[in-house]
């Protein structure tokens, strides 16, 4: 079945061959390529540029917040006009650079710098596949990420600024262009670029599916799917159903802006002048958003996930604790995912009695999240590990995920959500839960598969004191921001002086700020190790990790079509780690039960009666061609 | 001339690191440390994940204790001491999860590190266990919910039919509040009317309006139950009383509420706090522009009998701002000149 589809796509062993040798111009290996591979470079470099970015521009409001009175006029050569003659910082670019840092770390780093590197890179390489469904529309993918953060970054550029409504882009302050500058020329560009990357995630999320429903190479079950896979399927998922709605409520957005309509406006006197919106409702624009916005924290969340299960199997020698519970797990967070979003909305004036019910089922996604972190421990306990900068990150990410996770029982809880509400609390749980723990999961990802990206080894050391720095840093950032959060400190505020409430904890700020530039610093470490090993680092073995999913069995440097013969057949589940009785400790996917007889268990052995008919099969399909 | 020698300096450092970088990993290579598993590395790492469990949590209890009273604020409502019992409750079970989660997470890592005449346990599942875990933190969460419920419904319950009325509304980037007046009664308002005097669009053609009266300040009765309307005029805002657990989104177009029973006066807290100055505040925690964070009003909790004597000398809008009476229609001007104490002035 599996393989009529991989021909009718014209993906045949043998055409294969002739079709791999073939020279490739520099524009079509490079640029406008349909390999997925180079897909997910390119959507891993476009991705680190963007969290530069956006890190730097926290570097320099966590100057604003930690030292409010300092002179930024050295600032001034990249940001003109928003230093103001006293040398402080605009507080409306305030507004547009923590917008802008949200956004950004958000749908271009955490979305399709993550899903879109990894997803790309991993679904053909770990199912057994030549590449992607359609690596036409792959290709398209990038090109319209790419023109999207083109847009994006044109909007900083203008005269009156980018969007600063917040990453959540509320109207009426987003709508009405009067109401603050980054509401005028910034705000449109904001809506089209989003407009854009949303077209290019349902590209891609659509390939995703499409590639791992159809084309999984001979044995590779949905029960035998590494954990990844099951991670990036259920993302892509999410994806197609939840971002039409950002697009709708964006498209709703931009009628209310443009051509006068009134979605989400209604009765408001702004500027000295009474508007004639009538009727619309600004909540229902929240509600469009959340739709989209909680699914989105999962689709910043899931792959990570994934990647992590994966990477501590691997490097624990031991298979992940209850697999088919982790693929439930996903399943779980998937579908409640969908139903939660109001949580964000307790006090919108909504009905309390709706927040009733979504706190209920807020905090019934605590339970599937909670199972997948016990199956993390139970999954090292008795394992013998290896500490690889993949692990550590992997480790890294597990307790960022207890650590916010466990916040957002608080959160959920309307009662207690009142006073924690648009706090620094809520900075602090979701940097934690999904800011660093994705950021860790794409970080791990990177360690882990580098020598499949590139054919080089990082340098090991570099990547330890990596790790700890920003573990360590990453802590040291948003652990206080919950005792900030306590004390009632909002979030968005340009400075807190104004307040007498909020008039404290400048050390602890002055504190989080040194935190925020050092872990900033460390992550040069990172690009230095990446970028050099690129070209010097050691040269990879075939399997560096002594890993057992598909990928590995490839060449050291895969070309265009992944496997240079046939696809590798797929006998068992991805992870026979440490198996009692056989002499490795590890048996990759593609070694069938009949070469393992000393270390299989009871119903295995009845499995190679079945193993020998399928390959007779593949023969019979293979001569009638 | 400065610049340029830092410059160099900072170059010149970056080239001594990356050359022992090299020449590091050359070693590495030669003395073929980097095929090793069971490495100093190895060892060195997970050393570090028991130090840094230890590290963090002598830092985490002893800040949370020992600046407990830097970040807790103290509370004044009769809702908020529900709720701050609740955010402890939750605390300490989330914060006994926090220590056992990463107590087992870190002591793993350590425990379990590679050693070369180790091998690993297989040991792939346990429905027992996975059963147990499952339900457990489904009962805990269920109680936990329960609980958050019984208090959601109480603060968010109608409110009792005595409460004060005030009127809160926001725009950018200040807040204005409106009180009923003698009558009890807030007047219509009407967005259209606004202009830089009415900031409320108040709709003299209603004779509830007359008496309303417009301070600068927030005044509230202690011991009652205190019913905030709110609304905004131009896009979002927040209504935030830290003290008093009080928040709800000011929704143009869309009117929003929030009671509550203030349980401490301005005077009272002053005394609990030390501190001469105190005064509640009123802060804005919606992202509505330039001037978000300095929204700023001043809420005072008076003793009931100094409330009422507070509210008895307000002055209405009409009588501050006589030209008004314009607006009023022919027949209601009697009662208008009345109720807002116009006549009495003359
Ligand atoms: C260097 C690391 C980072 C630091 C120091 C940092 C710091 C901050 C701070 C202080 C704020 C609040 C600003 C305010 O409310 O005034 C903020 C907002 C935000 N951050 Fe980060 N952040 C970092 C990384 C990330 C990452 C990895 C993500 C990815 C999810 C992220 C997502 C966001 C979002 C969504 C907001 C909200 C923006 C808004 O209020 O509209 N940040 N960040
Ligand atoms: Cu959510
Ligand atoms: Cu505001």
């Amino acid at each position: 079945m599996d393989q009529h589809i991989a021909e009718t796509a014209g993906y045949h062993d043998e055409q294969w061959h002739s079709h791999g040798h073939q020279k490739e111009s520099f524009v079509t290996k490079y640029i406008f390529s349909q390999d997925h591979k180079t897909i997910a470079k390119q959507f891993l470099i476009t991705g680190m540029f963007w969290a530069v970015v956006g890190g730097a521009l926290s570097s320099v409001f966590r100057l604003q917040l930690g030292y409010p009175d300092m002179s930024l006029e050295w600032l001034r050569p990249i940001l003109g006009g928003w230093i103001t003659e006293t040398g402080q910082l605009d507080p409306e670019f305030y507004l547009a650079m923590i917008t802008m840092h949200g956004t950004i770390m958000v749908f271009f780093v955490l979305t399709a710098g993550l899903s879109g590197t990894f997803s790309n890179f991993l679904i053909p390489l770990q199912i057994g596949a030549r590449d992607m469904a359609s690596g036409f529309l792959n290709m398209l993918s990038y090109w319209f990420f790419f023109a999207s953060s083109v847009v994006m970054l044109i909007s900083f550029f203008l005269e009156t600024g980018p969007a600063s409504g917040g990453w959540v882009i509320y109207p009426p302050l987003s709508a009405l262009p009067q109401a603050m500058q980054g509401s005028q020329g910034g705000m449109t560009l904001w809506l089209v670029s989003m407009a854009i990357f949303i077209v290019s995630s349902l590209l891609g999320s659509i390939n995703y599916i499409t590639t791992i429903i159809n084309l999984r190479t001979k044995g590779m079950t949905f029960t035998r799917l590494p954990l990844t896979i099951w991670a990036f399927f259920l993302t892509a998922v999410i994806g197609v159903l939840s971002f039409p709605v950002l697009f709708s409520a964006a498209l709703l957005l931009i009628f209310d802006r443009s051509f006068g309509t009134s979605f989400y406006l209604s009765d408001i006197y702004i500027a000295g002048e009474a508007l004639s919106h009538q009727g619309g409702s600004a909540i229902l624009f929240q509600h469009l958003f959340w739709f989209l916005g909680h699914p989105e924290v999962y689709i910043v969340m899931l792959p990570g996930l994934g990647i992590t299960s994966e990477i501590i199997a691997t490097n624990s020698r031991k298979p992940i604790f209850g697999y088919r519970a982790m693929i439930g797990s996903l399943l779980a967070i998937s579908v409640l995912s969908f139903i939660v979003w109001a949580h964000h909305m307790f006090v919108t004036g909504m009905n309390p009695f709706l927040g009733s019910i979504f706190m209920i089922l807020t905090l019934i996604i605590a339970v599937p999240s909670a199972v997948k972190v016990f199956n993390y421990l139970a999954t090292l306990w008795r394992a013998n590990i290896r500490f690889t900068p993949g692990m550590l990150f992997s480790i890294g990410l597990v307790s960022f995920f207890i650590s916010g996770g466990l916040t957002g029982i608080y959160l959920g809880n309307s009662a207690i959500d009142i006073q924690l509400h648009d706090t620094y609390f809520i900075v602090a749980h979701f940097h934690l839960v999904m800011g660093a723990a994705s950021f860790f999961g794409m970080l791990a990802g990177v360690y882990h598969w580098f020598p499949k990206m590139f054919g080089r080894m990082m340098d090991a050391k570099l990547g330890y004191i990596h790790f700890w720095l920003t573990f360590v840093g990453v802590y040291l950032i948003f652990f206080p921001m919950h005792y900030i959060g306590i004390a009632g400190f909002p979030r968005r505020y340009y400075s807190w002086t104004n307040f007498d409430v909020f008039n404290s904890f400048t050390d602890l700020n002055i504190f989080v700020t040194i935190a925020a530039i050092a872990v900033m610093a460390s992550q040069f470490i990172f690009l230095f190790n990446f970028f050099y090993s690129m070209f010097k680092g050691r040269v990879a073995p075939a399997n560096p990790w002594k890993s057992n999913t598909l990928e590995w069995t490839t060449p050291i440097r895969p070309e265009h079509g992944n496997w240079p013969g046939t696809i590798p057949n797929v006998y068992r589940w991805p992870y026979d780690y440490s198996k009692p009785g056989a002499e490795d400790d590890f048996i990759p996917q593609n070694v069938p039960f009949s070469q393992t007889l000393e270390s299989n268990f009871p119903h295995e052995n009845d499995l190679i009666g079945l193993e020998k008919e399928e390959e007779g099969i593949v023969i019979d399909e293979n001569e009638t061609h | 001339m400065f610049e340029v020698a830092i410059g160099l300096g900072v170059i010149l450092v970056l080239v001594i690191l990356l050359l022992l970088f090299r020449v590091q990993s050359l070693l590495n290579v030669a003395r073929g440390s980097d095929k090793k598993i069971e490495s100093t590395s190895n060892r060195v790492n997970g050393a570090l994940m028991l130090l840094f469990f230890i590290a963090a949590m002598i830092a985490f209890f002893w800040y949370s204790i020992s600046a407990y009273d830097d970040y807790s604020l103290p509370v004044a409502s009769d809702h908020g001491i529900l709720t701050d019992k609740m955010f402890w409750i939750t605390t300490i079970i989330t914060g006994i999860v926090f220590v056992l989660a990463h107590a087992l997470l870190f002591y793993f890592s350590f425990r379990y590190q590679y050693k070369e005449s180790n091998k690993a346990l297989f040991y792939p599942d346990n429905h027992k266990l996975e059963i147990a875990w499952t339900i457990i933190p489904a009962i805990v969460l269920t109680l936990l919910v329960g609980y958050g419920l019984k208090v959601w419904t109480q603060i968010t319950a109608d409110p009792p039919s005595e409460a004060e009325v005030v009127e809160v509304m926001g725009y950018q980037f200040a807040w204005r509040v409106r009180y009923p007046g003698k009558d009890g009664e807030l007047g219509d308002y009407d967005y259209q009317l606004i202009d830089a005097v009415n900031e409320f669009g108040m709709d003299f053609t209603d004779k509830d309006s007359f008496d309303d009266f417009v301070p600068s300040e927030i005044h509230v009765p202690k011991g009652q139950p205190v019913l905030l309307k709110i609304r905004a005029r131009d896009v979002l805002h927040s209504v935030f009383l830290p003290h008093f657990r009080v928040k709800m989104d000011a929704v143009p177009g869309m009117p929003t509420r929030f009671w509550f029973v203030p349980n401490k006066s301005t005077e009272e807290m002053r005394q609990e706090t030390g501190n001469p100055d105190f005064n509640y505040e009123m802060a804005c925690t919606e992202i509505c522009g330039r001037g978000h964070f300095s929204m700023r009003l001043i809420l005072v909790v008076d003793e009931p009998e100094d409330y009422k004597k507070w509210y008895d000398s307000q002055e209405p809008f009409l009588s501050q701002n006589p030209s008004y009476l314009s607006k009023v229609p022919e027949k209601l001007l009697d009662l208008a000149s009345i109720a807002s104490g116009i006549d009495n002035k003359n």
